[in-house]
């Protein structure tokens, strides 16, 4: 299993969106969530984007005020991850249309929905944008 | 009930609503939330579908970001997941997603559902299932919906499961190729084997392919496979270096890298080209891709030292990186470099920038050097006499934490080493003296085991009554009471080492008047090993046992040997001391200066005799009742005659020497394992009533400690704590006839004695200890450090090695780790069945195949793996488990470790070997094994080989 986790995160902590390809008690994800986001959080855009943690290694991106985290097995490739996190913020960006925070609180299962269709089971298994889309336009269509 | 649910709907806050709300709430945001779980509570158990949805929803919200329990809804969110219409369905289906696991008790009621959608015409219900399925699937779902999943492949024009998945690599449609690659990666990871012969299919994706996702993918099979199949590799190192020159894309590029660096390590001009290409990673502006060119260089270390060698300078800078994972990266790949010849200068390089980084990191350096060196019991140290210095110096950096393990290694190799100890004591008295260090907490427990050292090994001391001193300083009352009880034990010992060292200088004075003022030398030597082995020093008596006599040259040779070592130790320090040091057991044991000890003793533990910690208490009055008992005798001699002196100092000698005979024994490291291991001779009765043995025994003035002891202080008093773990080593030294019994003993059941001289080979002919060259290096600071890693970390063949190894006594029970990898257990059921599918057999659709010879060959791969693995860590195991039946000579033991050593050598060339033989050898080999064990299934065998070895070799030749 490749991802292991996919956190949004913003600059004060709080998580905006949480996706768990493995299970996790609630407490363990608190636990691990606070974790990371200390971790994380306090490293400058001129440190490396990587951080070991636990078993996972965590890839994380920061767009504007939102912290894009995803925790992967120790031989994940991590610029693919880097890039795969650049696409998800693309493809919300398309569909939102220049997407914010605000977004993706108030939408989330939309976003839980673009990542389903990405991500299955933790294995990348769709990358372009239009085919990510295009069930989500459909439903918006239909309601 | 209709009015309510009206109200409900009418009146409900939708989600948009809660996260509002939320939102407005500054402070009290969880009692919002809880406020609106009693909410959603309400509103769940509503029949009406979108009131219950819309709750449902919230409360995965809330679950996901808030950490709410939703535990609670799993049956509703099964009800709203069976709504017909998609809208809910999606609620529900996210809801189960998120909550359900293998404990929650419903997630047998969503079988046929899932069943249904997994059926539906809806594509988008039917993926909803999927989804849904591939996270929360267990063996029960898995087990009922396999059909469906199967029936869905052939919907998609995939027909019959793996077969069909196989075929799909040949897909024109990138998004069935990225999955089906996907999937076949993660099964890779499981089991490469089986997944040979699809090699060709991957080959040509990884030509063809454009797509970088892909590729990676790809790539990651390709690591896997190239190493279970040489011709494989040499195949695919072309287009990999060609990918590597060409792509643009780093994230490929970087899993080109990987890939050679870890699977393909073989071809020698792909690592070029992929450390030209790290170098890049590692001069990039990037932190990112520093950081991972980092990892690339720890990758292939081990294999390519030259790699590292040719990045050095890069490596030593990125300690100073502003970003810690970089620093910890570069700290773990100078760790990795680390090895007999240049553990030293590494140190010191790193000590010296532990000197200057902040706590945290400092602390980091420090705890992997002293992981690294302490790695398969300091196979990394030859001279352990730096080794100690380099302790004591970690205990003088300012923000050092590493209290526990330092202690843990001082006592550690002190035991083991035999060799160190001279520079080992030295080493802990500077730290003793030193009342600053008493004020840092982090360092007490460093502290007792330097107390424990000096007290343990006090003849090893230049100057016991300094020593004294600094075990009775007054800020020791800054010590926990534990480690306090430490320093008094240490009191104890020092005391009596000197009370007899002055008894036997006087004795000899009085018995031989001129001849030993000639010779100092033997005197000291003679004192000193009177206390180390206590069979000696009552030579007079004939009290060795057979066993002992035989040892008895050596031991007087080896005495002599540590003295050298003693001196040599001093030497470098300054030369005149070292004449002192010999000096001072005929110098400094005068009367004034035993009555001075005694008092300054008496003065600084009469308070601690009151103490309200019972261990320090008990202690202190032991070492007082032992003054009273000696003063009177030792120190009152002026009044009296000589011929009274004589005789009382015989009676205070008595009692010393009883003393020094009770701490002389030495105390060996024993496994914990150790016990468990004797098994109970035949004929020896446990429970057999013992009260003839006081017959044999009657004149043994000491209380015998039975053969079997596991204390080794027999006066009763409170066992010393760093000893608790620790077991007696030899045996007590007892009277004529028990140790004759013992001798008996010793011979019938040689192997569970442990050795009783580790080192004398060793010891002989060690040179002066402290090699010049680390001296040299001490005052090189930063600036220097490159330069001085450039020669220190070139590759050199055993440089400068003056002097042997000192042993390192091991135990069967310590753990070494093997290089080794061993091949992971697997269930192989499955992958048999998918090799048989993969390798022809093309007609029989194998989902519904249970073809009796399949499976049977398939279960027999597993075991035949299985055995295989056996007879391996057997093989492993053996040098261990019979460490025990040579541990009588410590040569015969050296010996057998290091045979036991090229055996672990050997044992890795096979399966480099292994690695290096096709697969068709391979399959052989392993029928052989087979034939070996499973004698009786070789029946399978032809057909098996036969339908194996024509895939591979039509691609690959």
């Amino acid at each position: 299993m490749g991802i292991r986790f996919i956190l949004m995160v913003n600059k004060q902590g709080q998580t905006r969106l949480a996706q768990y390809y493995e299970w996790l008690t609630l407490e363990e994800r608190r636990a691990l969530e606070g974790e990371i986001v200390r971790k994380c959080l306090a490293r400058t855009e001129q440190q490396c984007s990587f951080v070991e943690h636990r078993n996972y290694k965590i890839v994380y991106r920061r767009y504007a005020s939102l912290f894009f985290l995803v925790g992967v097995d120790n031989d994940e490739n991590e610029l693919a991850i880097l890039e795969f996190i650049h696409l998800l913020v693309e493809t919300m960006d398309r569909h939102f249309g220049n997407v914010c925070e605000l977004d993706i609180m108030f939408h989330l299962e939309k976003a839980h929905f673009m990542l389903e269709e990405m991500v299955m089971n933790g294995c990348i298994v769709e990358t372009s944008k239009s085919n990510i889309l295009s069930p989500i336009q459909l439903m918006e269509k239909m309601s | 009930m209709a009015g309510t649910s009206i109200m409900e709907t009418l009146f409900q806050r939708d989600l948009d609503d809660l996260i509002k709300g939320i939102r407005q709430q500054q402070i009290k945001e969880s009692l919002f939330i809880s406020k609106a779980i009693e909410e959603i509570r309400r509103e769940i158990k509503s029949t009406d579908l979108p009131t219950k949805s819309a709750a449902l929803r919230k409360l995965s919200y809330l679950s996901s970001l808030h950490g709410a329990d939703m535990s609670f809804a799993a049956f509703h969110a099964v009800e709203v997941m069976s709504s017909p219409q998609f809208f809910y369905k999606k609620i529900g289906y996210h809801a189960v997603t998120q909550s359900f696991n293998d404990d929650t008790p419903v997630i047998l009621l969503i079988t046929n559902q899932l069943r249904k959608d997994l059926n539906s015409s809806n594509q988008f219900e039917v993926s909803l299932a999927l989804e849904c399925l591939s996270r929360i699937g267990n063996v029960d779902l898995a087990r009922d919906l396999t059909p469906e999943v199967f029936t869905l492949l052939s919907s998609n024009a995939v027909r019959v499961c793996f077969k069909r998945l196989v075929e799909n690599l040949e897909s024109s449609e990138p998004v069935i190729l990225s999955a089906v690659v996907g999937v076949f990666c993660e099964l890779c990871l499981k089991d490469p084997r089986s997944y040979l012969p699809l090699a060709p299919e991957f080959y040509k994706i990884l030509v063809d392919s454009k797509n970088n996702w892909l590729l990676i993918k790809v790539l990651k099979i390709f690591a896997k496979l190239a190493t279970l199949e040489p011709r494989l590799a040499k195949r695919v190192v072309e287009p990999i270096c060609e990918f590597m020159r060409r792509t643009e894309a780093k994230s490929l590029l970087f899993e080109c890298i990987r890939t050679v660096l870890s699977s393909l390590s073989e071809y020698e001009s792909a690592v070029k080209l992929a450390v030209v290409k790290v170098r890049e990673f590692l001069v990039d502006d990037d932190p990112n891709l520093k950081y991972l060119g980092l990892q690339a260089l720890s990758i292939i270390a081990p294999k390519h030292l030259w790699a590292v060698l040719e990045n050095k300078d890069f490596v030593i800078k990125s300690l100073s990186d502003g970003d810690y994972n970089i620093k910890l990266e570069s700290l773990r790949l100078l760790m990795s470099m680390v090895s007999e010849s240049n553990v030293a200068e590494i140190s010191r390089v790193l000590i010296n920038y532990a000197l200057k980084s902040d706590p945290e990191f400092c602390n980091q350096i420090l705890g992997s050097i002293l992981s690294t060196c302490c790695r398969n019991l300091y196979e990394v140290i030859v001279d352990f006499d730096w080794y100690a210095s380099l302790l004591g110096e970690m205990v003088r950096i300012p923000h050092c934490q590493k209290g526990e393990e330092i202690e843990h290694q001082i006592i550690d190799i002190a035991m083991r080493v035999k060799d160190v100890r001279p520079a080992l004591v030295h080493v802990c008295r500077n730290l003793l003296i030193d009342p600053a260090l008493l004020g840092n907490p982090f360092l007490h427990r460093i502290l007792s085991a330097a107390a424990w050292v000096s007290g343990e090994y006090v003849e090893f001391s230049r100057n016991p009554f300094e020593l004294m001193e600094a075990l009775l300083q007054p800020r020791t009352n800054l010590l926990l009471p534990s480690i306090r009880a430490v320093y008094v034990q240490s009191v104890f010992k020092v005391l009596i080492f000197c009370a007899h060292s002055y008894l036997l200088h006087k004795e000899n004075i009085s018995s031989v008047n001129t001849d030993n003022l000639a010779s100092e030398v033997p005197e000291s030597v003679f004192a000193r090993m009177s206390c180390e082995n206590s069979d000696l020093a009552t030579s007079e008596a004939p009290a060795s046992s057979e066993q002992h006599d035989s040892f008895n040259p050596r031991n007087i040779n080896q005495s002599f040997g540590d003295l050298s070592i003693e001196n040599g130790g001093d030497a470098t320090v300054s030369n005149s001391q070292a004449s002192t040091s010999a000096s001072l057991g005929r110098n400094s044991f005068t009367h004034e200066s035993i009555v001075n000890l005694f008092n300054i003793v008496e003065l600084a533990l009469g308070p601690l005799s009151r103490s309200h910690d019972v261990e320090i208490q008990e202690r202190a009055r032991n070492v007082l009742g032992f003054t009273d008992l000696i003063e009177q005798e030792i120190l009152n001699p002026v009044v009296q005659g000589e011929e009274n002196l004589a005789r009382a100092e015989t009676e205070a000698s008595r009692v010393v020497k009883l003393m020094c005979d009770a701490f002389s024994e030495e105390l060996g490291p024993v496994s914990t394992s150790a016990q468990d291991r004797v098994p109970v001779p035949d004929g020896l009765l446990l429970k057999e009533n013992l009260a003839d043995l006081e017959t044999i025994c009657g004149d043994i003035q000491l209380p015998l400690s039975s053969s079997f002891s596991l204390s080794s202080t027999p006066l009763g008093e409170a066992v010393d704590i760093s000893r608790t773990n620790l077991q007696s080593k030899d045996e007590t030294e007892p009277s004529h006839e028990s140790t004759s019994l013992l001798a008996e003993h010793r011979k019938r059941h040689g192997l569970y004695y442990l050795a009783s001289e580790k080192s004398e080979g060793a010891s002989n002919d060690y040179p002066p200890a402290n090699d010049p060259m680390s001296q040299d290096k001490l005052n090189d600071d930063a600036e220097d450090l490159l330069k001085l890693t450039e020669q220190s970390l070139a590759p050199k063949k055993k440089p400068n090695q003056a002097k042997p190894r000192p042993v390192v006594l091991k135990l069967d029970g310590d753990e070494i780790s093997v290089a080794a990898k061993k091949p992971e257990l697997k269930d192989d059921l499955l992958s048999g069945v998918v090799q048989d599918v993969l390798l022809g057999n093309d007609g029989v659709p194998s989902s519904s195949r249970s073809n009796r010879s399949e499976n049977l060959s398939g279960k027999s791969k597993g075991k035949e793996k299985l055995s295989t693995d056996l007879s391996l860590e057997t093989k492993e195991n053996v040098p261990g488990e019979k460490m025990p039946d040579h541990v009588n000579t410590s040569s015969r033991r050296s010996k057998h470790r290091s045979h036991g050593k090229e055996r672990r050598q050997k044992g890795q060339g096979k399966d480099g070997e292994e690695k290096e033989d096709n697969g068709q050898k391979e399959k052989r080999k392993s029928n052989h094994h087979r034939g070996k064990h499973k004698a009786h299934q070789r029946a399978d065998e032809p057909l098996n080989v036969v339908a194996q070895t024509p895939v591979i070799p039509d691609f690959l030749l």
